[in-house]
């Protein structure tokens, strides 16, 4: 560290900031084009498995495909309700 | 090397890159120039039809007489429309046409001037146009194998993912099913001294970014300005900085082992050294 990087201290470095944009946009668009063909299907198929033994609805499943250097990372990420007011509802 | 006839088939390199602007004519200029420096018989075709300019950069824009769409609508022979370089007895330049009819790139056509260049070069060396058209398309379709060149800047490089979106999906080795086409990363207008202030993504950046294998960084420089003010390819220029890391590129695409250069800031002057920055 100079003295001049004491009175006048460095912006942060931008380039980071760029890397994580660029990551987060790629991922996106990686996805909607890797996954065009089969990702509704399987997100439907799936759906149908779940809700066979907890209550969920469509728009509680959400499916990804990502990357990771070279290696393709399929996320699939389900909420619903906890279980113990699921059973109610399910018991009502 | 060089042979003419029953030699094994031409491998198809295409130079793009999604983006404009970022050097794709520089690049095919000096790839080409550098392989056929190493005694490969080597063509170099601009794809860009409407906006010819491979021709300018290479310095034979005075001797374009008939050019790709000449030779698609059989108005000329494709030996009648290849221009041999001065200076490289193993290089030719294949220049496009000028006219503004998107749709004269038809592709059977160019199947058919692929296959030909293939039995006659070892190397034939395909300059993009920009964007995902189809010019880009055609250049890409055919391809062996793939340099997609890069800025380190975002627009570039996502530009760039798409691009190889597409190598991976549309080219010929992807519709028959074939080994894919080898992507090759090149960095151009680098700039050592500004990654290392964080102000530019990084070749590892990049690499990480892309997840591609890196062909070589070509750092900022004038010198490539001046080589295509006088019709030169760069890589002709041994004392530019540029000319030698492009020299560095097609060695190690040639299968040669060569150290990185240009990706650490030069040595500090005085003034830098006392004050950490300058």
């Amino acid at each position: 560290m100079s003295i001049l990087d004491f009175f006048f201290p460095k912006k942060p470095a931008t380039a980071a900031v760029a890397k994580e944009r660029l990551q987060i946009v790629l991922a996106h668009e990686r996805a909607s084009r890797d996954g065009a063909d089969f990702l509704p299907l399987m997100k439907k198929e799936l759906l149908a498995v779940v809700a066979k033994y907890v209550a969920v609805k469509e728009d509680m499943i959400r499916v990804r495909l990502g990357r990771d250097g070279s290696a393709s990372i399929l996320k699939i990420n389900v909420e619903f309700e906890s279980p113990r007011r699921t059973a109610r509802a399910m018991g009502a | 090397m060089g042979s003419i006839s029953s030699k094994k088939p031409g491998q198809v390199i295409v130079v793009t890159s999604g983006k404009g602007g970022v050097g794709k004519t520089t690049t095919s200029a000096a790839i080409a120039a550098g392989l056929a420096l190493r005694g490969h018989k080597t063509v170099v075709i601009d794809f860009d039809v409407g906006l010819r300019n491979l021709d300018l950069v290479m310095g034979c824009e005075r001797r374009v007489v008939f050019d790709f769409i000449n030779v698609l609508n059989g108005d000329a022979k494709l030996n009648q429309a290849l221009i041999r370089d001065k200076r490289l007895e193993t290089l030719y330049v294949f220049p496009t046409s000028q006219t503004r009819d998107k749709d004269a790139l038809k592709s059977e056509g160019v199947a058919s001037v692929m296959a030909e260049l293939r039995d006659g070069f070892d190397y034939v060396v395909c300059d993009s146009p920009a964007g995902i058209e189809r010019g880009a398309l055609t250049a890409l379709y055919h391809a062996d194998s793939a340099v997609i060149v890069t800025n380190p800047e975002v627009s570039s490089v996502r530009d760039s993912d798409r691009i190889l979106g597409i190598l991976a999906a549309k080219s010929r080795r992807a519709e028959l099913n074939q080994e894919p086409v080898k992507e090759h990363l090149l960095l151009t207008r680098y700039s050592a001294d500004r990654v290392a202030n964080g102000e530019m993504l990084s070749v590892d950046d990049v690499k990480e970014i892309l997840s591609i294998p890196i062909l070589g960084v070509i750092p900022e420089s004038e010198s490539v300005l001046k080589a295509s003010n006088t019709g030169t390819p760069v890589i002709l220029d041994e004392t530019s900085p540029a000319g030698r890391a492009y020299d560095d590129a097609v060695a190690r695409f040639l299968g040669e082992q060569r150290e990185m250069r240009f990706v650490v800031p030069a040595r500090k002057s005085l003034f830098r050294t006392i004050f950490g920055r300058a």
